[in-house]
Order: structure tokens, then sequence, then C-alpha cells
């Protein structure tokens, strides 16, 4: 099956964060993009975190998901640059993670020495919506997420960390 | 840029540098996977040995990529003896307690702040890009150690004691950090490495803002300083993170698992 690119990106809409199921690689801004040169399928994808665990399984998933529909001899290209950051989720990505029970993102600040030590996150519940929250931990069980509690719904929560 | 022979073995010098300090130091965080004083301790520097693993791992990628297939990333880090590893001495050094393992990150953090912030002008394309995608995971590391401090140092008295001692005993460690010589030279000259030299100051202000903050004494950066990893010279630790961390591919080379 020859397919063309925009036929790729419909199937890899498929393939899913295995941390986070309810984001597509895409949503996620992990898929950077597809290119077809002499037949020959590119897909471009960018790590979260230098040591996400999940790139294998995603990388793996991509070259499954495309084989199922017929697509053969699928190059992976990683790269690293320009970095990834959670400002390009996207707002069905934002959307969807709220619905999950995962507080977005928020956009993310610029790089100061003083900024780092000052910085305070502002972080709403993804439940009830209550400004009346407090970080628990600065590190949860992935290592795109930070635990938070909210006083008002009494709800522990996670929130996808600004990068 | 065009890279001559000097260049491209001051490079690999260098990334093998870089690589060694986050691989040591993931390793020591690597110790506390289930030893953390409180779950979410656990979970948050198991966390940060991630990303510095990830981090060693593509400047070991880097070296082996230029090396042509001759030598794998898993080779830099199972094959090589004590003399051949460049790390600093402070990542080396034992955890402890938590106050020790806090103090030694702090240590490290503001230093790579410091560093990938140049870092992310590097003439070297694969450089820059790997400072740009670090210097986020850098940043919130050092907001994770700096709430340590303040919370140790304004904590108990006992906490303030342990913390006092941590940064007694580490900080003649702190030198090496800014340790230079004909790699580092080459390189600079080159607009590839960072100039060291010009964010010490910046680097011991901080430490010493951060010091403050945290109840405790200033420290002096003129102090005299414990040097020696760069050559391969090493603390007594370094043998036993090796024979824990080679013991099984050198048991078993070329298992896959």
């Amino acid at each position: 099956m020859v397919a063309t690119e925009e036929q790729i990106l419909r199937i890899l809409d498929n393939v899913s964060d295995p941390e986070i199921p309810a984001l597509s690689i895409a949503d996620m801004g992990i898929l950077r993009g597809v290119k077809i040169t002499g037949g020959q399928v590119v897909v471009t994808v960018t790590p979260t975190y230098s040591g996400c665990p999940a790139m294998y399984d995603i990388r793996k998933s991509i070259v499954q998901e495309l084989k199922d529909n017929g697509v053969e001899g699928v190059k992976i290209i990683t790269i690293l640059s320009p970095a990834w950051t959670t400002d390009w989720m996207t707002d069905e990505a934002k959307r969807k993670l709220k619905e999950s029970g995962i507080a977005p993102p928020t956009k993310t600040t610029e790089f100061s020495l003083d900024n780092i030590i000052n910085q305070k996150d502002f972080v709403p519940c993804p439940f009830c919506d209550s400004e009346n929250t407090e970080l628990r931990a600065k590190f949860s069980a992935t290592a795109c997420k930070a635990l938070y509690y909210c006083n008002a719904c009494e709800q522990p929560f996670e929130q996808f960390k600004c990068h | 840029m065009t890279y001559t022979d000097e260049l491209i073995e001051a490079i690999g010098e260098y990334l093998l540098r870089l690589a060694d300090d986050r691989m040591i130091l993931s390793h020591r965080l690597a110790e506390l996977c289930g030893h953390g004083p409180i779950l979410e301790e656990d979970i948050a520097l198991t966390n940060i040995s991630l990303d510095l693993l990830g981090q060693a791992k593509l400047y070991y990628e880097k070296v082996a990529e230029m090396s042509e297939g001759e030598v794998t990333a898993d080779d830099w880090v199972y094959f090589r003896d004590e003399r051949e590893y460049w790390n600093v001495l402070l990542v080396e050094q034992d955890n402890e307690d938590f106050a020790h393992t806090i103090v030694k990150q702090l240590f490290f953090d503001v230093f790579e702040m410091l560093l990938y912030g140049e870092m992310v002008n590097s003439k070297d394309n694969d450089l820059k890009a790997i400072a740009e995608k670090s210097i986020k995971e850098t940043k919130y590391h050092l907001r994770h150690s700096h709430e340590w401090m303040l919370k140790l140092g304004g904590g108990t008295e006992e906490s303030n004691r342990r913390l006092h001692d941590a940064v007694e005993l580490l900080w003649m460690y702190t030198g090496e950090l800014f340790y230079t010589d004909e790699v580092d030279e080459i390189l600079v000259a080159a607009g590839i490495a960072p100039d060291t030299s010009k964010f010490r100051d910046e680097y011991y202000n901080t430490l010493n803002k951060i010091l403050v903050e945290s109840e405790l004494d200033k420290m002096d950066p003129d102090a005299w300083m414990q040097s020696g990893g760069r050559e391969g010279l090493h603390t007594e630790f370094m043998g036993h993170i090796l024979a824990t961390m080679q013991y099984l591919p050198r048991s078993m080379p070329d298992e896959k698992w």
C-alpha cells in the first residue's frame, strides 16, 4: 500500500502515550512530522524528558500500528531540538488531560536563577476547579507529573508539569 | 564549522566527562530506590536519577557515534575501570543521609544550571540541543533541592546540624566543577564548550545565598578544594560504585535482558 503523509498521520492518531493513554503522541507534541522519501516512511519524534522510558514503547507502537495498516519499512528519527515543551500540547490535549483527572500544564516561564528560586505554581483542581490546592510532591508516578492535593474537594490529583 | 582531528579528540574527552558526572550521580540516586526517607522522596530522587541517566546516555551515544561503531554507550559505562572514569569527586560521594544527598544534589544542580545556560549557545549543534533539552530538567531538580535546603535548614536542631555537617564535608568537592585543562581550552576557543570561569562567582554567590536562607553559615569559595576525578584519581567510594554497577554485564558479557 502506498500511503500519503496525511494518511500516515491519521493512522498515527491511534498511537497513544503509554503513560497517559487518553492522549495520542500527536496531542502530546511528541510526533514532530512524517515524510515519505523514495517510498520510505520517515517518522520524526522527540522525547518529553531525556530519560523518558516510554520512548522505547512509543517507537515500537509506531512501527506496529503502521505495519497493521500495511505500511512497512518505517524509519524513526529522534530529534532533541527544538526541545519539547508543554506549550506544544494542543488545547484539545489539555481538555482531555483535565477530563482524565490530570491538571493540565500552564504556560512555561523564562529561565533565570532568581526565577527558579521564587517560582510558585498556581494549579486549579481538575475535579472541582478550586484554586485552594497545594503541592504534595514535585515528582509523581511519571517524570512528567507532580502530585497535588485539593483542599476544597479533598482529592489528591496529578498535574502535568510545565516543561 | 569544520572539525579538525584535534577538535574531535577534545570533544570526545569532553563528552565523556559530562556523561560520567551524570552517570555516577544517577547511580548514586538510584541506590535510594526503596530507601528514600518517605515515599514521595523515593520517587523524586529516582525521577532525578532517570533524567540524569537520560542525559548521560545522550552524551555516551554521541561519543559512540563519533567512534563509528567501534564502542557502544554500554562499553563506556560497563567496561571501563576506575582510572578511566572522569567524573568529578562530588558525584561519587556517599549518600550518607538525606541531608548529604540533598546538599550534593544542590551543589551539582546549581552548577549544571549555569553550565547549560551557557551551553545552549554552543556552536556544536548536538551539544546545543542536549543543553536546551536538559536545562528544563535541571531547573526542576534545583527547585527540588533548594526547597529541601530550606526545610532541613529551618527544621529542627537535628536537621539543621545534619545539613551543616553535609555542607562542611562536601564543600571541598565544589572546586573541581571548575577544573579546566587543554580539552576545555580548545573547546572554549572554538565556541563549543562554555568557559566555566565566567560563572564561578555567580555559582558561589548563589550557593551562599541559599546557605544563608537555609539558616547556615556562608562558606569560602577560596577554601582548599579536593580534586582528582578529572584525572581518574577517585575517592574510596568509586570502586564500590563500579563493582555494583558493572557486576552483571562483566559476569555475563553480551547478555540481553
